[in-house]
């Protein structure tokens, strides 16, 4: 498989995942929609990882290029539990003061 | 077309599917169910790129952890009834072109590059094992490994106190 592949697939998978922010308006589904993005992001970098290896490997069959794209997939899923475990609480707290979690009722800035 | 395209284009479709089962089902419990399949699927990708440790965080983490907690927040919401009020026609049409021209428009930047063509190595390749990512992580990335710890302590504080009842 050649590197374009994967850049397509987490080109479409990213674009899925703004549909969903733009279209829905339930906030759950919108935070899902927010991880399919980082998973793109995800996968894209596992992919860029093994295409350097590769590419520094017929230099250097020892090499460990390309290791670093890996561990900052591990610190996205890091930062992505931090988030997750904030957010859900954000919208239960938000459930709890009006009932809903439909985020067009969250515009009382605008007021 | 050997067993590693089979296995590429399999699960290439079915990470797309289950995604836009996700962001179109109307019930919430079934969008979080779609989305655990999608990250079994982009498992299954990790793997098939030989990034086995990421692969089992991915799982564990991703499917087990964080969807288990949206779970969990749907049905304390009670969600599960399809109660979504629907919004605006027009903004979904809207928002559906606005995604799609954002495609169009990343796919035709990308499409004709030279980059592009380099292989991508599968199934093969010893940096995604755990021995090799450990050694780096421990030995390179060891500050934002302890100051990851600290992100986790502010985040359970952070949930303790938002998630508090009170005032």
């Amino acid at each position: 498989m050649t590197i374009n592949h994967y850049i397509f697939l987490s080109v479409a998978l990213f674009c899925i995942g703004i549909v969903g922010v733009l279209t829905r308006r339930n906030a759950i589904v919108i935070f899902m929609s927010v991880e399919l993005m980082l998973n793109a992001v995800n996968i894209l970098l596992v992919a860029f990882s093994k295409m350097h290896y590769l590419a520094a490997k017929i230099i250097n069959p020892a090499t460990q290029a390309g290791i670093e794209g890996q561990l900052f997939v591990f610190f996205i899923m890091v930062v992505a539990a931090a988030e997750v475990s904030v957010g859900l609480a954000i919208i239960v707290m938000m459930y709890r003061n009006i009932h809903s979690v439909d985020v067009n009722f969250l515009n009382r800035l605008k007021h | 077309m050997g067993i590693t395209q089979i296995l590429f284009w399999f699960l290439t479709a079915l990470v797309l599917g289950s995604a836009l089962m996700v962001i179109f089902s109307k019930n919430p419990v079934h969008s979080v169910l779609w989305l655990i399949v999608t990250f079994f699927c982009i498992s299954g990708h990790y793997i098939l790129l030989n990034a086995q440790f990421l692969a089992i965080v991915n799982v564990i983490v991703y499917a087990g952890a964080i969807m288990v907690l949206f779970l969990f927040v749907v049905m304390l919401m009670n969600l599960n009834a399809e109660t979504e009020p629907q919004k605006n026609k027009w903004l979904k049409f809207a928002g559906a072109i606005a995604g799609s021209c954002l495609l169009l428009v990343l796919v035709a930047a990308l499409k004709d590059t030279d980059a592009m063509r380099q292989e991508v190595l599968m199934k093969t390749g010893d940096i995604g094992l755990i021995h090799n990512l450990g050694m780096v992580l421990f030995r390179d990335y060891l500050l934002p490994f302890e100051i990851s710890s600290v992100l986790f302590l502010s985040a359970m504080v952070g949930t303790v106190v938002i998630g508090k009842k009170g005032d």
